[in-house]
C-alpha cells in the first residue's frame, strides 16, 4: 500500500496548531487577564509564569507556517491571501506584546504603556486569529489556485464571535495555567475566576457549532448522518463531562486538573472543527490532496521532521520541567 | 495586478526584512560572543567575564526578542504578499524554511529561557550547554536562510512543469552554486556586527574614562575578533564576486554601472551615477583594468556589460552601484580600524587613544549598515527575477488590490518605527547604562550560585564596576 503523504502531512499540521493553540493559547491569555490585575507584583508573577517559555510556544506558530508552505503551498498560497487583514493584524498584536515582554522589566516610567503593549497585543492577536478560524470556517472562494474572493470576506459576524470565543478559550487556558503556577492570594482569584470562564467557555463552543451548523448543510450533513452520530457523538458529551469535571474540581481546589480538563475541551473543540472540515484544507473546495506540494518535497521534508520533532518535543519538555512548579520568588524580579 | 500594488509589495517586503535581518545578525554574533564569555569565565573563574556575559545577554535578549517578532511577520509574508512565489516555489523553499524552524527555531527558543532564567533552576555546565545551543541554534538558521536564499539567486536540481518547481536532487538544491560563498559571507558579516557593537560600545566607555576590566577586555577581545575577520571576510567577499559574475552577470555589470562588454580591458568606476534610460554611467571615475583585475583576476579578463541583456532583464544599476559601494568601502574601513587596533596594541596604547577609541565608536553601526547594503545589493540585483531566469517577481505577487498592499504598508511602518525603534532605544540605553543586572544580583543569592567559579570572590553588595557612574 503506498503511503498517503497528504493525510500523514494534514495530520502533522492540525497537530502543530493543536499544539500552538494550546501552548501560545495559555500564554496570550495571561496577557489577557492581565488588565484585571492591577497589584505590580501579581503582574509580575504573571509574567514570570510564562517568560522562560514563551519564546518556544510562538515558534509552533512559525512551524505551522512554514510547514503548510512546504507541504501545501497551495493552501499556504491561497489562505494567506484571504484572511490579508486579519493575519497582519494578528502579527502586529504579537509583535507588540513579544517586545513588551523585553521592554517591560526594563523600562520604568513606561512601564504602564509596555503592560498595555502586552495585554492588548494579546487580546489583537487572539481575536484575529478567531476571525482566520472564522473565516476558514465559514469557506475561502478558491479559482484555479488563487483567491478569487473580496478583502474583506473575513468580516462576518460569525467571524467576529469566533474572534471572541477564542479569546474565552485562552483566557480560561491562562486561569487554569496560573492556578498551577501561582499561590496565595493570586491563585485564590483565579479559582473564582475560572468557574465563570469555563461557563463562558461551553456556551462559545455550542454557539459557535450550532452557528457552523445552520449556515453550513454539508457540515450538518456531516454531523447528523445517521452512519456518523455513532462516533461524533462523544465530542459533544464529552464536552459537557470535562466541564462538568472542571467545575468540581475548582470546589475541590485542585491545581493541575482545572489546566489538564480544559486542554481536554480545546483538543475535543479541535476535533469537532477537524471533523467539520476533512479532507478539505481550505473549504469549501480545495482538498489536501490538491493543495498538496509535490511528493518528493512532501518526503524530504517528513524524513528530517521524523528525526527533529522527537528530539524537539524532548527539549521542549525539558524546558518545561526546568521551569517546573510555582514561579519562585527571585524569578519574580527578573522580569 | 497593477503596477502599483506591485510596487507597494515589494517596498513592504524590502521594508520588513531590512527591519527584521538586523536582528538575527546581532543574535548571531553576540549569541557566539556569549557562549565564549561563558566558557572563559567557567574556564578561567575570572569574574570581568562573567560580568560581561550578564552585561551582553540583556542586550541579547532585547535583540533576539525583536529577531523572533519580526521573523514571525516574513514566515507569513510568503503567502499573503507572494502567493504566486508561494505556489510556483513553495515545493523548494517551503521545505528549506521548514527545517531551519525545526532544527535552528525550535533550538533557539528551547534554550533560551534556561539561558536567560535559569540560573537558580540548574547548574554551571547545564547552564553553558544551554547557551551554547543558543549559539548553535543562530548557526544552523543561518545555514538554511541562507541554502534558501541561495537556491532563488542560483536555483538547480529541479525541473519546472507547468509553471511549478518540481525539486529532483536536494543536495543539488541546498548546495547550490553560490551558497557556500554567502553563507560564509553572512556569517562573517553577522559576527562582524557583533564585533563592532562590543568594540563600539567598548570605546564609549573608554572614551568616558573608565578603565575597568569590564570595559578593557571587551574592547581588546572586540579587536581580535574584529583583526582576524574583516580582512577574512574581503577575501570572501572577492570569491563571491567571482562567483556572481559566473551565475549572475548582469547583477555584476550593475554592480559596476558597465554598460559596454569591453576588449583588452574593463576599467573599475570608483564613482560614477548610473543613467538607466541613457544606457551610461555618467561623471565616471574611473580606474584602467581594475575592473577585470578585481572580476577576472586578470589583467584583460572580459566582463559583460548592461547591454548583453535585455532591457526588461537589467537590474536597477543606480541602485546597486551605490550599495555595493557603501558595503565595499565600508569594509575596507573595518579592515584599516581592526589594523590601526594591533598598531596602537603593539605600542600599548590601545586604552589611551582618544582618537582611535572615537574612530571605534563610530564604526560601532558600520556592521549592520555594511549588511544592509550587501544584502541591497545582492536583492536588487536579483531583480527582475525572483527565482533568478525562473520566475519574474512581477508574477510572484499575490491577486490582492493596492489598498490592501498600501493599509498594510502603513500599519508595518508604523508599528516598526514605534515598537523596534523602542528596542533599538532600549538596547543602546543598556549598552549606556547597562549596569550589572538582576540576574545576576539574583543568581549570586540563587542556590546553584556556590557552583559557580569566583563567585566567592565576587562582592555582592558593590554594583560591580557601574556602568552609570
Amino acid at each position: 500500500m503506498q503511503i498517503d503523504l497528504p493525510v500523514i502531512w494534514a495530520a502533522i499540521i492540525s497537530f502543530g496548531v493543536l499544539v500552538y493553540v494550546v501552548l501560545d493559547g495559555f500564554d496570550l491569555g495571561v496577557g489577557m487577564l492581565f488588565p484585571l490585575f492591577s497589584q505590580r507584583r501579581d503582574r509580575d508573577i504573571m509574567i514570570a509564569s510564562i517568560g522562560p517559555i514563551w519564546d518556544g510556544n510562538e515558534t509552533w506558530l512559525v512551524l505551522c507556517g512554514a510547514a503548510l508552505y512546504a507541504a501545501f503551498p497551495l493552501a499556504y498560497a491561497t489562505l494567506l491571501p484571504a484572511a490579508y487583514l486579519p493575519i497582519v493584524l494578528m502579527l502586529t498584536g504579537l509583535i507588540f506584546r513579544g517586545v513588551a515582554f523585553e521592554i517591560r522589566g526594563k523600562a520604568s516610567k513606561t512601564r504602564h504603556l509596555w503592560d498595555l503593549a502586552f495585554s492588548c497585543g494579546s487580546a489583537v492577536a487572539t481575536f484575529s486569529q478567531g476571525l482566520i478560524l472564522g473565516s476558514l470556517l465559514h469557506g475561502i472562494k478558491v479559482i484555479d489556485g488563487r483567491f478569487a474572493g473580496s478583502p474583506f470576506d473575513w468580516f462576518s459576524p460569525f467571524g467576529m464571535f469566533c474572534g471572541l470565543g477564542l479569546m474565552v478559550t485562552y483566557c480560561t487556558l491562562a486561569c487554569g495555567w496560573l492556578i498551577f503556577k501561582a499561590s496565595g492570594d493570586l491563585q485564590l482569584r483565579m479559582f473564582v475566576m475560572m468557574r465563570r470562564l469555563v461557563l463562558l467557555l461551553v456556551g462559545a463552543i455550542v454557539v459557535v457549532s450550532l452557528w457552523t451548523v445552520s449556515g453550513q448543510p454539508h457540515v450538518a450533513a456531516r454531523w447528523f448522518a445517521p452512519a456518523n452520530i455513532p462516533y461524533v457523538m462523544p465530542v459533544p458529551v464529552l464536552v459537557a463531562v470535562l466541564a462538568w469535571a472542571i467545575l468540581s474540581s475548582l470546589r475541590n481546589r485542585f491545581e493541575r486538573a482545572p489546566f489538564l480538563l480544559t486542554l481536554g475541551i480545546v483538543l475535543l473543540g479541535y476535533v469537532g472543527l477537524i471533523i467539520s472540515i476533512f479532507p478539505n484544507i481550505v473549504p469549501p473546495s480545495l482538498t489536501i490532496w490538491a493543495a498538496s506540494s509535490p511528493p518528493v518535497s512532501q518526503r524530504f521534508t517528513l524524513i528530517g521532521l521524523a528525526i527533529i520533532l522527537p528530539i524537539i518535543i524532548g527539549y521542549s519538555c525539558l524546558a518545561y520541567w526546568v521551569f517546573r512548579g510555582k514561579v519562585e520568588e527571585g524569578e519574580i524580579a527578573q522580569h | 495586478m497593477s503596477a502599483d500594488a506591485l510596487l507597494l509589495a515589494r517596498i513592504q517586503f524590502a521594508f520588513t526584512v531590512s527591519f527584521h535581518i538586523i536582528f538575527p545578525a546581532i543574535s548571531i554574533g553576540l549569541a557566539s560572543f556569549l557562549a565564549v564569555l561563558e566558557g572563559l569565565w567557567l574556564k578561567t573563574g575570572k569574574t570581568v567575564y562573567r560580568d560581561l556575559f550578564f552585561f551582553w545577554s540583556r542586550i541579547f535578549a532585547v535583540g533576539f526578542g525583536m529577531g523572533v517578532v519580526s521573523g514571525v511577520v516574513m514566515s507569513y509574508e510568503f503567502g499573503t504578499n507572494w502567493s504566486g512565489f508561494a505556489s510556483a516555489a513553495g515545493a523548494v523553499t517551503g521545505p528549506l524554511l521548514t527545517f531551519e524552524v525545526l532544527s535552528a527555531f525550535f533550538l533557539e527558543a528551547g534554550f533560551l529561557g534556561i539561558m536567560l532564567f535559569g540560573w537558580n533552576r540548574v547548574g554551571p555546565k547545564a547552564h553553558f550547554v544551554a547557551t551554547l545551543m543558543v549559539a548553535v541554534g543562530t548557526l544552523i538558521s543561518t545555514f538554511w536562510i541562507l541554502s534558501s536564499n541561495s537556491w532563488m539567486q542560483t536555483p538547480q536540481g529541479v525541473e519546472i512543469i507547468n509553471g511549478k518547481v518540481i525539486p529532483l536532487d536536494w543536495m543539488k538544491i541546498v548546495f547550490n552554486p553560490s551558497f557556500p560563498y554567502r553563507l560564509a559571507h553572512m556569517t562573517l558579516a553577522s559576527f562582524i556586527v557583533g564585533g563592532f557593537m562590543v568594540a563600539g560600545c567598548a570605546a564609549y566607555h573608554l572614551l568616558h574614562g573608565r578603565r575597568d576590566p569590564m570595559a578593557k577586555t571587551s574592547f581588546s577581545m572586540a579587536l581580535w575578533l574584529l583583526l582576524v575577520l574583516t580582512p577574512l571576510q574581503v577575501i570572501v567577499g572577492d570569491q563571491h564576486g567571482l562567483n556572481t559574475r559566473r551565475y549572475q552577470p548582469a547583477k555584476i555589470a550593475a554592480i559596476e554601472g558597465l554598460w559596454e562588454t569591453e576588449k583588452g580591458g574593463t576599467a573599475l568606476n570608483l564613482f560614477g551615477i548610473p543613467d538607466l534610460s541613457a544606457e551610461t554611467t555618467k561623471y565616471a571615475i574611473q580606474v584602467p583594468h581594475l575592473g577585470s583585475l578585481i572580476l577576472t583576476h586578470s589583467w584583460n579578463g572580459e566582463i559583460q556589460g548592461l547591454k548583453d541583456f535585455p532591457p526588461e532583464n537589467r537590474p536597477n544599476s543606480t541602485i546597486v552601484f551605490f550599495s555595493f559601494r557603501v558595503m565595499a568601502g565600508l569594509g575596507m574601513l573595518m579592515v584599516l580600524t581592526a589594523l590601526l587596533g594591533l598598531l596602537l596594541r603593539r605600542k600599548n596604547q590601545l586604552y589611551e587613544t582618544t582618537w582611535y577609541q572615537r574612530l571605534v565608536f563610530c564604526m560601532g553601526p558600520s556592521g549592520i549598515i555594511a549588511l544592509l547594503a550587501g544584502w541591497i545589493t545582492t536583492e536588487v540585483g536579483r531583480q527582475p527575477w525572483v527565482l533568478y531566469g525562473v520566475l519574474r517577481t512581477a508574477d510572484a505577487v499575490a491577486p490582492l488590490t493596492a489598498d490592501q498592499f498600501g493599509i498594510s504598508l502603513l500599519v508595518f511602518v508604523c508599528v516598526y518605527f514605534v515598537v523596534f525603534g523602542t528596542g533599538i532605544y532600549y538596547m543602546l540605553k543598556l549598552m549606556r547604562y547597562g549596569t550589572l543586572p538582576l540576574g545576576a544580583t539574583h543568581f549570586e543569592t540563587s542556590k546553584h550560585a556556590a557552583e559557580y567559579p569566583a563567585f566567592a570572590r565576587s562582592a555582592l553588595a558593590r554594583p560591580t564596576e557601574a556602568i552609570d557612574q
